[in-house]
């Protein structure tokens, strides 16, 4: 685990803390920026150091949303007449059972998706490379589609989240800090197991999977384990995205696979994958550029992103962090032997 | 549900409209299926971008549609059009990704789908668009069963198309070297086979038979800038199913994909179709998993 | 007498209609070095997938410690302490020695929460140091693995096989791509990791010498069917033997 680096960790946790307060006009934006950390961070535990390239990830964002909004909504409200009325009578909730219903909804956002990822890990990993990838991302955009479908939940008018008893400030504050923390918790979390034996499994898997299975490794319970902690943070992230908006609608805003499903992947390929820090520079960099940019490319961002994942994959494969350890390798801990490196 | 079901049984003749159009459109699945098939089997380049490949084909044939040409003079327009742009594709992507891991070549298709959906969106709109070949329908059994003419056309097409992508592999140099490459692409290098151009023209060709396939379902079905994963699925469902190199198995579970996808559509509703879609590869997968696991081996 | 360790009875495989392997019986006595040799094509390399289970058999039982596992699947077998070495070298080519070898330990007595402990503990390490010393790598144990060279990343993947602790190891092909002068110091360590850790090894060889002089027992196989089974003495004077190396039928 890496330990507290002053120079490195200390200035993102004071702009984290003092951000909303001195840049208050951009407090949802920089919190969206922590859930995009998430966002990379989690995918790189399967695409970067397990080397299995998911392209439904975002199915777990998804599945956390709508498992807090139920959670929430069911503790003090009828679930069916609550989405039928689409928001129209009006449920009132106390502060107590808005700040209950808020936290057993994330916790049950987070378990839930985990229990999901386990069990579709059970069905998915016995496919390899593009079975995978297209399996996963097949399962999220239908995922999205049955929503639509199910009345229960509000089908594809989609539900309104329980309203935040306080100011609009006092609700973008508390889930700005809710959102730093998730990625926080995320990055300490992945730290730590990356310098775990099953960051080496994980690893290994990714080298040569035929190998360690060989040396007798459990292969799939490694795999099921990945991918169900980064689902865990994933349906965090979703619980946090969905009160934070306020808003649960199945295509555009649980299971946006074209946005929000695509930018994991390209977040991480751009800041490096199967490296720590490689997604969270990633992340930062790709939500500047979106944020100040995105608008003047006038509907030819979406191709604009399609061309940035295909110059990645085939120019940058190493990503920043890749090309930074190239380039340094002192730095990073990397010993060459220069003299000695046959091929 | 189960109104859907009775109404199958009450009124068998249904069937036969849903057998008939699920033949008809599995058609066309299977010619693009066949087209990943080929670069699967040859290049090992699993194509994620395949059914953008089918949708743009299909834009290309209702472009001119739209300009006054008829979309059946469309088809071997797309054709060429698509076997240039599948050139291009594979001069300036594919070729650096090819001997690269497996993951780099699906990431660089991945992004590929990406572009393509989103431009044909901006340059066409996001409406679900026909080519109109103005050709009858007719009707069969009491007016029960309706076929438009130009289902028939497009059946026969695909066929002849079939019938001549497998002579041209079987009968020609570059078909020859075709199979050479897929065997051993390094023995075929020492024997003085051109590889990259092989892999150029395979992956072209493979294009062009989408192209064709796109141009059929624009006239047949409906074509829309964001189908195009739709069909990449299929195109994996089928080939998972029958196995790449296997031609007959790649036309029966492409016809056998369209019946499926008819009936689950009638059944359960339209909006559920791409569901059955997806439900249907992960029911192949979980099957071929449980046929390797007998093999000791996994699906890769 | 020694007991049996690998015990394979009418062992047959064939791959579409070409028989790899048919009807092969032999033992393996425990502690000891036994040798497998053939000419290629003859089905060595068939018949070491079929014990550690790349795939099934289609007749026939394989033993070890006389439980049948011809429908286990790898890893399961790797976890009984019965390991093999690839003929192609395979490392995890983007992690460095250290780390190769950190996670080539016994898996079998892994729990859940072991999974999550710290990479290595002291005793751990000085395993890892002793170890890649044995094999010659000390120097180089900070190196990534895909930097080294072809017979350094083929002690590597001997060392990592050590490190497993097996009872069993399968080495296919331990010498080949080996630099001749560096042949004595490996059949040597095959000798210690044999001795004085105990592991009883079956080694594919095509180096007759390396292997003659190594081995106890050797069994010979052509065409997929077991030619000849003997001490190294017995088998290289035995006529079948020297026809099938030599093409002779």
């Amino acid at each position: 685990m890496e330990s507290f680096n002053p120079k490195l960790h200390l200035p993102i946790l004071i702009f984290g803390v003092a951000a909303p307060f001195v840049i208050p006009g951009v407090t949802i934006q920089i919190a969206v920026l922590w859930v995009m950390v998430l966002f990379a961070l989690t995918w790189d535990i399967m695409g970067g150091q397990m080397g299995y390239n998911s392209l439904g990830n975002i199915l777990f964002f998804g599945s956390g949303m709508y498992i807090s909004a139920l959670v929430q909504i069911s503790m003090f409200a009828n679930v069916s007449e609550y989405t039928a009325s689409s928001g129209a009578v009006d449920f009132t909730y106390t502060n107590s059972e808005y700040f209950w219903g808020l936290g057993w909804g994330i916790l049950a956002a987070g378990i839930g998706s985990a229990l999901l990822a386990a069990s579709l890990g059970w069905t998915l990993f016995g496919l390899r490379g593009p079975y995978f990838a297209i399996g996963t991302l097949g399962i999220a955009l239908t995922a999205g589609e049955l929503m639509g479908t199910w009345e229960w939940v509000g089908a594809g008018g989609g539900l309104a989240m329980p309203v935040y008893p306080g100011s609009a400030d006092g609700k973008s504050l508390m889930f700005y800090f809710m959102c730093f923390f998730a990625a926080i918790g995320t990055y300490l979390f992945c730290s730590w197991l990356y310098s775990t034996r099953f960051g080496l499994a994980i690893n290994a898997i990714r080298d040569d999977e035929q190998k360690a299975e060989a040396m007798g490794i459990h292969t799939l319970r490694y795999k099921t384990i990945a991918w169900s902690v980064s689902a865990f943070f994933l349906g965090i992230s979703g619980a946090l995205f969905g009160n934070m908006t306020g808003f649960v609608e199945p295509l555009e805003v649980a299971f946006p696979v074209a946005t929000f499903g695509i930018f994991m992947v390209a977040m991480s390929l751009l800041g490096g994958k199967g490296t720590l820090w490689g997604p969270i520079l990633g992340a930062v960099l790709f939500h500047i550029l979106k944020e100040f940019t995105w608008t003047y490319f006038l509907g030819w961002q979406w191709v604009a992103l399609g061309v940035l994942i295909i110059v990645n994959v085939v120019f940058f494969q190493q990503g920043i962090m890749g090309w930074l350890m190239e380039k340094f390798p002192e730095r990073f801990g990397i010993i060459v032997d220069k003299k000695e490196t046959a091929k | 549900m189960w109104d859907n079901i009775s109404i199958l049984t009450a009124a068998p003749v249904f069937n036969i409209q849903l057998i008939l159009d699920g033949l008809f459109i599995g058609s066309t699945f299977a010619l693009a299926a066949y087209g990943l098939a080929l670069v699967w089997g040859v290049m090992n380049v699993k194509n994620l971008a395949q059914g953008d490949f089918v949708i743009m084909g299909g834009y290309v044939a209702w472009w001119l549609g739209k300009q006054g040409i008829h979309p059946l003079w469309g088809l071997p327009v797309s054709i060429v059009v698509m076997f240039v742009f599948g050139w291009v594709v594979y001069v300036t992507i594919i070729r650096r990704v090819i001997d690269k891991d497996m993951f780099t070549s699906l990431l660089a298709t991945f992004g590929l789908a990406i572009v393509l959906a989103q431009a044909l969106n901006l340059m066409f709109g996001p409406e679900v668009q026909t080519a109109e070949s103005d050709f009858a329908i007719r009707s069969y059994f009491d007016n029960s069963v309706t076929v438009a003419d130009i289902k028939l056309v497009a059946f026969g097409l695909c066929g002849v198309l079939a019938v001549a992508v497998v002579l041209f592999m079987k009968n020609s140099r570059m078909g020859q070297a075709i199979r050479a490459t897929a065997q051993d692409a390094r023995a075929a290098r020492v024997m003085g086979i051109d590889t990259d151009k092989v892999y150029a023209f395979t992956f072209s060709l493979n294009a062009a038979i989408c192209g064709a396939a796109g141009a059929l379902i624009s006239m047949i079905w409906v074509i829309q800038p964001f189908y195009g994963i739709g069909h990449s699925i299929r195109s994996f469902v089928i080939v998972t199913a029958a196995g790449f190199g296997n031609l007959g198995g790649v036309i029966m579970a492409g016809l056998g994909l369209g019946v499926m996808e008819q009936y689950g559509g009638f059944v359960l509703g339209a909006e559920f179709q791409q569901a059955c879609v997806v439900g249907l590869l992960v029911a192949v997968l979980i099957y071929r998993q449980l046929e390797m696991r007998r093999h000791r081996q996994v699906v890769q | 007498m020694t007991d049996t360790v690998i015990e394979i009875s009418g062992v047959s495989k064939s791959y579409g209609g070409v028989v790899a392997n048919h009807n092969i019986s032999l033992k393996v006595p425990s502690g000891g070095i036994t040798g497998l040799i053939g000419p290629n094509g003859s089905g060595k390399t068939t018949l070491f997938n079929s014990i550690v289970g790349y795939h099934p058999i289609d007749e026939g039982s394989i033993k070890f410690k006389g439980e049948e596992i011809s429908s286990y699947r790898v890893p399961q077998i790797a976890r009984l302490g019965l390991l093999r070495t690839f003929q192609q070298t395979r490392i995890y080519s983007n992690m460095n020695c250290i780390d190769n070898m950190l996670i080539s330990i016994p898996h079998r007595k892994l729990g859940f929460a072991d999974m999550f402990k710290n990479r290595g503990d002291k005793e751990t390490m000085e395993e890892v140091d002793r170890l890649l010393d044995f094999v010659g790598l000390y120097e180089k144990r900070r190196l990534i693995s895909g930097d080294l060279s072809f017979g350094q990343q083929k002690l590597l993947e001997f060392a990592m096989a050590l490190m497993n602790r097996p009872e069993v190891l399968l080495l296919d092909e331990p010498t080949a791509g080996i630099n001749p002068t560096l042949i004595n110091g490996l059949i040597d360590r095959l000798r210690r990791a044999n001795e004085e850790l105990g592991i009883t090894l079956f080694v594919i060889e095509h180096n007759m010498r390396v292997i003659m002089n190594m081995a106890q027992s050797i069994y010979c196989l052509a065409h997929g069917e077991l030619l000849a089974h003997g001490t190294p003495d017995e088998v290289q004077n035995d006529q079948r033997v020297i026809d099938a190396y030599l093409g002779a039928h």
